[in-house]
């Protein structure tokens, strides 16, 4: 009587499905807007956006640039299995973005200031992160203050904070801090060889494979554990989680203290590799921790999905660049990648929508 | 409805059924928990879609492609569990989907008066403007009816809806139920509790494991027969059982008080008494007089203002829930609110109050899931727990009375020596009750203890050993079931009567 289910049912194709019909319809608008702004260079620009490196005629190039936006895309993907696990407890981790500047803070600090070798900086980064983390868990666990709220406020505290805190190890002649590589080589994360790969793109290090494991791990830790299985029951049935005898309290700051440290990490996964530097008068918390929230849902809630969402999200956000700029003025390259970001959200709802054409399509057949 | 076949993964729930509704009759659904009662009135409003068969009204062929062509063809339903807006008022909720607005804003006036002339009209007795969240399941259940009528609706579904009003509440909708067919509107209605069908139905139909079995007129059948039918063999309606050997005291309950989630009144007053190891003690009252608010005490999910628990010679007043859960097991009232993660599958559930037992962990960390299968197959065998894949079916596809077979089975296997057992047989078949109070009464002849709260007399009086009657939260009256009737169990449930009890 089992009657099997055939491929396009399976929800994991069906996830996929959906990630990519949005990706499509992200790109189309994209495309709409430029054909409005100038309609000559649409089709080549949206195509620069989606080549991303492969720009490049040569394959050394490509391979450079590819670790470019490997670099970047680790701290995305911590992000983003930041809100992922956090949002399998049913918690909006919206303070990520937060964590990942204390964790910058932290890391850069260490690096800059006491000359620290980078994995006590990466730890600093984790532990700061993770108690940005825990502030918000031990408001919502015991006042009852919602995290969203509280993860807003605290994403602008450690904003400033940081601001000041590295302001004392800034390069005296720009806004931004003093180059980690120059000041302690000890600081920056071991290649291990991972920089030959890639034409000698010395920022690839192994935050990259470090990230991916990272996500493996979550995955096993959510699916696969006692811990796992209390945190997404509290998710899904929060009274049922409290009948069981689960200790609600201590899993909603647990939850948090993890998020805020995978938040810290991919803080530490950027600025330990020399890629980019600080800017100490920046008014605006960096991007990358609402961005995980696009590459969580575009990854279909699943760590390993956000592997690929997180990749493709940087990709897009690094084809960005070029953009041609005599053509387009330069905020467009954001507003286009940001509308492709924008519809990654929008997987669920595909998701539902496919169902349905497929249940009435098996009705016409009967 | 005719040949209607419904397939669901792992299972054919409605297996070519023909029912035919007359005009103004009411007309019973009877059948096992999962027979596919439930199933087969959702394709009648649209909320599935049949794999074969046709549907037709007034004999023409109709397409019910989703519940607003049913609306439109006249046709409404009340769920088993009630699809209301919790934080909308009763009205907001009534007008939901078919408001009247004047350039774009509501006219909630008229729809009030509307609402109102039907609450007249048919005894329906609704505080329109209380929020859903604060109002009694029978309140929220006239509002799913009032619903109906004000789309004036010819077709009533009904789905188990006396499975949670107390018997005041269903003595009043039977009468709703009869006026409504006097006025030719016809009536679908599914219960389990075979004196309401042979009290307001004009026929009935059987389904069995998604088969249609017959249909039967109510004068000429008696509830032997029906259950029959429905089972495939004799059903006890009553257990029997040995008189009970309370052994040492278990539970320990002094001067109890827990306050009120509605009122600044204490829900349950300094309440004290003991029950014994092999008795069945229950307690027994009319809904919302404290029973709930006084298991929310007793197993944790709620302080104590006062008083004290005593647990196997152990104080458990202060007691964390998981660490009282060692010695206590406990089904609870509103199984889709605490007993089930409805999004978990059925194994999942199954281990839900033991998953941090070594025997379902690999070392200490990592779930077992070998172990936990068996464990789950097991007691699916045991307890007949049916559903489409069988361990790996996701909870909240299940139905009704099977998800409460699985809390079942997960409570009593549990290793315990108290066992709270809240409405325990709420929403199950005959079968199936008959099946639970054997295995309650099994646990008692083991010389564990039972507390049974219900609201059902029968159940009261059939099953307990001791009865202690709750009314304002407070312990108003020790019955023993053997020498009291149902009449006076009403009159100390009512308030009428009582004596003071000591634990
Ligand atoms: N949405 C669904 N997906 C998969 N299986 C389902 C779904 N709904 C119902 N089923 C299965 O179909 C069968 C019939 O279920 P249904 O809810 O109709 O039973 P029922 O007769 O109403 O039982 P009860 O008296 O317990 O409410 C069950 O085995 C159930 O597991
Ligand atoms: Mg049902």
């Amino acid at each position: 009587m089992r009657e099997r289910k055939s491929f396009i049912e399976l929800p994991f194709v069906q996830s996929i499905l959906a990630a990519l019909l949005c990706i499509l319809l992200g790109l189309l608008i994209g495309f709409l807007v430029l054909l409005a702004i100038n309609p000559a260079g649409a089709g080549e620009g949206i195509m620069a956006i989606v080549k991303n490196f492969l720009t490049y005629p040569s394959v050394p190039a490509q391979l450079k640039y590819l670790g470019n936006t490997l670099v970047k895309a680790s701290p995305l993907l911590m992000c983003a299995l930041s809100i992922n696990f956090c949002y399998k407890t049913g918690l909006f981790n919206i303070g990520c973005a937060g964590q990942y500047v204390v964790g910058a803070g932290a890391c850069l600090y260490a690096a800059l200031a006491f000359k620290m070798p980078w994995i006590v900086c990466l730890l600093l980064a984790v532990v700061v992160g993770g108690l940005w983390g825990c502030a918000v868990g031990l408001l919502k666990a015991y006042a009852n203050v919602n995290e969203v709220i509280s993860g807003i406020m605290l994403n602008w505290i450690g904003l400033y904070l940081v601001n000041m805190l590295l302001s004392l190890v800034k390069d005296s002649a720009s806004p931004y801090t003093q180059k980690v590589a120059s000041v302690n080589q000890g600081a920056i994360m071991p290649s291990l060889g991972l920089s030959n790969l890639f034409s000698n793109n010395k920022y690839v290090t192994i935050a990259v494979p470090l990230a991916i494991l990272i996500a493996i791990l979550i995955w096993v830790v959510l699916n696969k554990t006692k811990f796992g299985y209390e945190v997404q029951a509290t998710g899904f049935n929060k009274e049922a989680a409290r009948y069981a005898g689960m200790n609600e309290k201590r899993n909603i700051i647990l939850t948090l203290v993890i998020g805020g440290a995978l938040a810290g990490a991919g803080a530490a996964f950027l600025y330990l590799t020399g890629y980019e530097e600080w800017s100490v008068t920046q008014s605006s918390v960096p991007a990358m921790g609402f961005n995980g929230i696009a590459a969580t849902f575009l990854g279909a809630l699943n760590p390993i999905g956000t592997i690929f969402s997180s990749f493709f999200i940087q990709h897009i956000t690094s084809g960005g660049a070029y953009l041609d700029k005599s053509v387009y003025p330069s905020q467009i390259a954001d507003l286009i990648t940001s509308i492709i970001i924008y519809l990654c959200g929008f997987v669920l709802f595909f998701k539902l929508a496919l169902n349905k054409s497929i249940s009435k399509r098996k009705e016409k057949k009967s | 409805m005719l040949h209607i076949t419904k397939l669901f993964p792992g299972i054919v729930a409605n297996d070519d059924i023909t029912l035919q509704l007359r005009r103004g009759e009411i007309h019973a659904l009877l059948g096992e928990n999962g027979a596919g009662k439930s199933t087969l009135m959702s394709v009648l409003f649209g909320l599935y879609q049949a794999e074969k068969g046709e549907i037709r009204k007034d004999g023409k062929p109709v397409k019910i492609m989703n519940p607003n062509d049913a609306n439109d063809l006249g046709i409404g339903m009340v769920h088993q569990h009630f699809k209301l807006v919790q934080c909308f008022t009763v009205l907001e909720n009534i007008i939901l989907g078919v408001e009247t607005t004047k350039g774009g804003f509501l006219q909630k006036d008229e729809a009030k008066k509307k609402v109102m002339a039907l609450s007249d009209k048919y005894g329906l007795s609704v505080n329109p403007d209380a929020k859903i969240e604060d109002i009694t399941v029978g309140m929220q259940q006239r509002t799913e009816i009032l619903k109906m009528l004000y789309r004036d609706n010819e077709i009533l579904i009904f789905d188990e809806p006396t499975a949670v009003l107390t018997p005041q509440e269903i003595e009043e909708l039977m009468a709703i139920m009869k006026n409504l067919a006097k006025e030719g509107k016809s009536i679908l209605f599914i219960s389990h509790k075979l004196n309401e069908i042979m009290e307001v139905a004009d026929r009935c139909s059987v389904l069995r494991r998604g088969k249609y079995i017959g249909t039967v007129d109510i004068k000429d059948t008696n509830e032997q027969d029906l259950s029959r039918m429905m089972v495939g063999r004799d059903v006890k309606l009553v257990v029997d059982k040995e008189p009970a050997k309370p052994g040492k005291p278990i539970l320990q309950v002094q001067g109890m008080t827990v306050a009120s989630k509605a009122h600044s009144n204490n829900a349950v007053k300094n309440v004290s008494f003991t029950v014994r190891e092999g008795e069945i003690v229950c307690i027994a009252g009319i809904d919302g007089n404290g029973q709930t608010e006084f298991v929310y005490g007793l197993t944790g999910l709620e302080p104590l203002v006062s008083g004290s628990l005593t647990l196997c010679g152990q104080d458990i007043t202060k007691s964390s829930i998981r660490s009282r859960s060692k010695l206590l097991s406990h089904i609870p009232e509103d199984r889709h609110k605490h007993g089930l993660v409805l999004d978990y599958s059925l194994e999942y559930n199954m281990v839900l109050q033991r998953y941090y037992d070594p025997k379902f962990l690999s070392g200490g960390v990592f779930l077992n899931r070998k172990a936990i299968r068996e464990y789950s197959n097991r007691l699916i065998q045991e307890f007949d727990v049916r559903s489409g894949e069988g361990s790996v079916t996701i909870t909240r596809s299940m139905s009704g009375g099977n998800q409460q077979k699985a809390i079942i089975a997960r409570e009593i296997d549990k290793d315990h020596q108290l066992l709270v057992a809240v409405q325990p047989t709420r929403g199950l078949d005959v079968g199936a009750i008959e099946y639970i109070h054997k295995a309650l009464i099994k646990e008692r002849d083991e010389g564990k203890a039972v507390l049974l709260v219900s609201l059902e007399l029968e159940e009261v009086m059939n099953v307990s050993d001791r009865i202690l009657v709750m009314y304002e939260g407070e312990l108003v009256g020790e019955l023993d079931p053997k020498t009291t009737t149902t009449e006076e169990l009403g009159l100390y449930m009512a308030g009428a009567k009582r004596e003071e009890v000591r634990a």
